[in-house]
């Protein structure tokens, strides 16, 4: 009975979701979001991967930026320097980034705690630095511009309407791959390893080898946003990929829940709802309120904000239902 | 190179050197005493700046009680975001003190941009800017100034851990909490000392550098980075140790833009930080890890 209730609340949830977003873009609802809906779809894709890894490795990237940068500019770089076809640049720019990913997996996940921070903190850092200073291939500080749109067929997705549409489709499929992956007996290896890495060791799973799966498919993520943030923006610069776009993103992932897979669409909803929207005139005031929102919702409630409000509308769900049986 | 192009190189790296010595003498202590990298580290010396330029400049107070002012305030914000964002997240993991220490940075960091704005600002020198010829080479006072006060404060501190009563219950809560809380020495009330002396020293680090390399409420991150290699260099183990990994750092990175070859241009002057921190720890993450299995 349990079970089947929450398959149809489970139900209920991602048809409405489905709904409204399918909705959104239409002028006559909410067609004025559009773009910053493209952005919180962008975003999700990054955030779900984050939500992966620290959830699931209870590690933390504080280099996260650093891919999204990556699956940027190779899209960019080759789009329109090299005038490859923007998908398959968009696939070499996945590839080149999760085989990245993989290379530096191994050594980086000898580390543990403070110092892999630190070293993800380095690497995106190193990165930033790259596509500022090698400004033959990026443009430098001040960016390249001009970059192509994705089009299929004859089919270009030269307006937001259309892009909305494309940007969402990815967002859901990766959200549906990370669910499948998640409940898969990879997800349930993964949480043994957050529980314990010696016990989970000592029943055969190989840890460092599912850190570093999870490390490379949330690099591949993170490469897919790049490519879909420069082919709607036309435009790309070092700067939406600094430490401070890598701090965001812990926000994101943070408030969106750790471990959890829809939790990622709440965080990057949240927080560009706040930074473009609420605190855009407040200048540099955005900031300090993400380092308020990182310090207390790891003070009160370190499994992530949205985790935090499921459980509450659980309880009082139990609580409801309690009731009715007494009647 | 010639004789007093090295000095020059040399001195110059020393100088820089001394400021990573002092962010990395800030992390050793928190870490020894608590086992946190506190991130925020960098986040000091820019308040040590910023505070000292708008007492002494746009205040016009004497330079004395002006830099005084600037390191209590720097240490009393250490003591207040151990207070008050640290000591509350009671049994956090490695993983929430990590984002909790860097909500705090970019909170200090963000409230500085809003009170100061983003422009770099020059707080006034200690003593002239006539440079001083040595040996070919030629030397900021300021330079001196930030030397001299990274041996002093060197000193002060390692004399403050091995002959005072406080200092040598910092030493024995860093060896063993359990065994320390056993014989009367409160964990907590070590960890916030520890906080306010790494600010403090964090502190004077701004206040000594700004006027010579000017300061912005942005320059704690990168700062705070290479505090964090000197730590590393020194394995986090004795505040002497971070101190020569500072220096050492510095003069590396001096040296390395000086010779100019291959990628090392000036521009890539950070990445240099950065790499030495990428070896440091891939060499070491073996040992590393056993160190933080062992807590």
């Amino acid at each position: 009975m349990l079970a089947w209730l929450k398959s149809k609340w489970a139900y209920l949830a991602i048809s409405a979701l489905l709904a409204l977003v399918i909705l959104v873009p239409f002028d006559w609802f909410l067609g004025r979001y559009t773009t910053l809906m493209i952005f919180i779809g962008i975003y999700t894709i990054v955030t779900v991967g984050l939500c992966l890894l620290m959830g699931y490795t209870g590690q933390v990237s504080l280099g996260q930026a650093a891919f999204f940068g990556m699956g940027a500019y190779v899209s960019a770089i080759l789009s329109k320097t090299y005038g490859v076809n923007p998908w398959l640049a968009m696939l070499i720019a996945a590839v080149m980034t999760g085989a990245f990913a993989y290379i530096i997996g191994y050594p980086i996940f000898r580390l543990k705690g403070n110092y892999l921070a630190m070293a993800t903190l380095g690497l995106g850092l190193i990165m930033w630095i790259l596509f500022r200073e090698l400004s033959y291939f990026t443009g430098g500080p001040d960016g390249m511009s001009g970059i192509p749109y994705l089009s299929m067929g004859g089919f270009i997705f030269n307006t937001p309407f259309k892009r909305y549409f494309l940007v969402w489709f990815f967002c859901l499929a990766v959200l549906l791959i990370s669910q499948n992956i998640v409940r898969s007996r990879t997800g349930r290896a993964l949480r043994a390893i957050h529980g314990s890495e010696a016990a989970s060791e000592s029943i055969g799973i190989n840890v460092d080898q599912f850190k570093v799966k999870i490390l490379v498919l949330s690099a591949v993520y993170a490469s897919l946003a790049g490519s879909l943030f420069v082919h709607h923006l036309r435009f790309v610069s070092p700067q939406p990929f600094d430490f401070l776009a890598s701090v965001k993103l812990v926000v994101m992932a943070v408030i969106g829940g750790l471990a959890s897979v829809w939790g990622a669409i709440f965080g990057a909803g949240a927080t560009r709802i706040l930074s473009d929207e609420i605190l855009l005139r407040f200048g540099q005031w955005d900031i300090v309120i993400y380092g308020l929102i990182l310090v207390l919702v790891m003070i009160f409630m370190p499994g992530g904000l949205f985790v935090k409000l499921k459980e509450l509308f659980e309880r009082l769900r139990l609580r409801y239902r309690q009731r009715g049986v007494e009647h | 190179m010639s004789t007093a192009q090295f000095v020059q190189y040399l001195v110059s790296g020393v100088t820089q050197g001394s400021i990573y010595a002092l962010i990395g003498l800030g992390f050793t202590m928190i870490y020894a005493v608590t086992r946190i990298i506190n991130f925020a580290q960098g986040e000091f010396v820019m308040l040590g700046g910023m505070l000292s330029f708008t007492l002494a400049h746009s205040l016009g107070l004497p330079l004395a009680p002006a830099l005084i002012i600037s390191i209590l305030v720097a240490s009393l914000v250490g003591a207040g975001m151990y207070v008050l964002a640290i000591r509350p997240a009671k049994n956090a993991s490695v993983v929430s003190l990590i984002i909790i220490t860097i909500g705090a940075a970019i909170f200090i960091r963000g409230l500085a941009g809003v009170l100061w704005g983003v422009d770099a600002v020059r707080p006034p020198v200690f003593t002239g800017s006539n440079s001083i010829s040595f040996l070919g080479a030629y030397i900021h006072p300021q330079a001196l100034w930030i030397i001299g006060t990274t041996v002093v404060v060197t000193i002060i501190v390692h004399l403050f851990l091995s002959y005072t009563m406080v200092g040598k219950a910092l030493k024995a809560c860093a060896i063993n909490p359990v065994a320390s809380s056993l014989v009367g020495i409160n964990p907590r009330t070590m960890a916030l000392i520890a906080f306010v002396l790494a600010a403090a020293v964090g502190g004077i680090g701004g206040v000594v550098m700004a006027p010579l390399t000017l300061t912005a409420y942005n320059v704690g991150i990168m700062l705070g980075l290479k505090g964090f290699v000197a730590a590393a260099i020194g394995g986090f183990k004795s505040p002497l140790a971070a101190v020569f990994g500072g220096l050492l750092l510095g003069i590396v990175e001096s040296f390395a833009v000086a010779a100019n070859w291959g990628p090392f241009t000036s521009a890539y002057k950070d990445a240099i930080a950065l790499i030495v921190l990428m070896l440091i720890l891939l060499v070491r993450s073996g040992k590393l890890a056993e160190e933080e299995r062992a807590g």
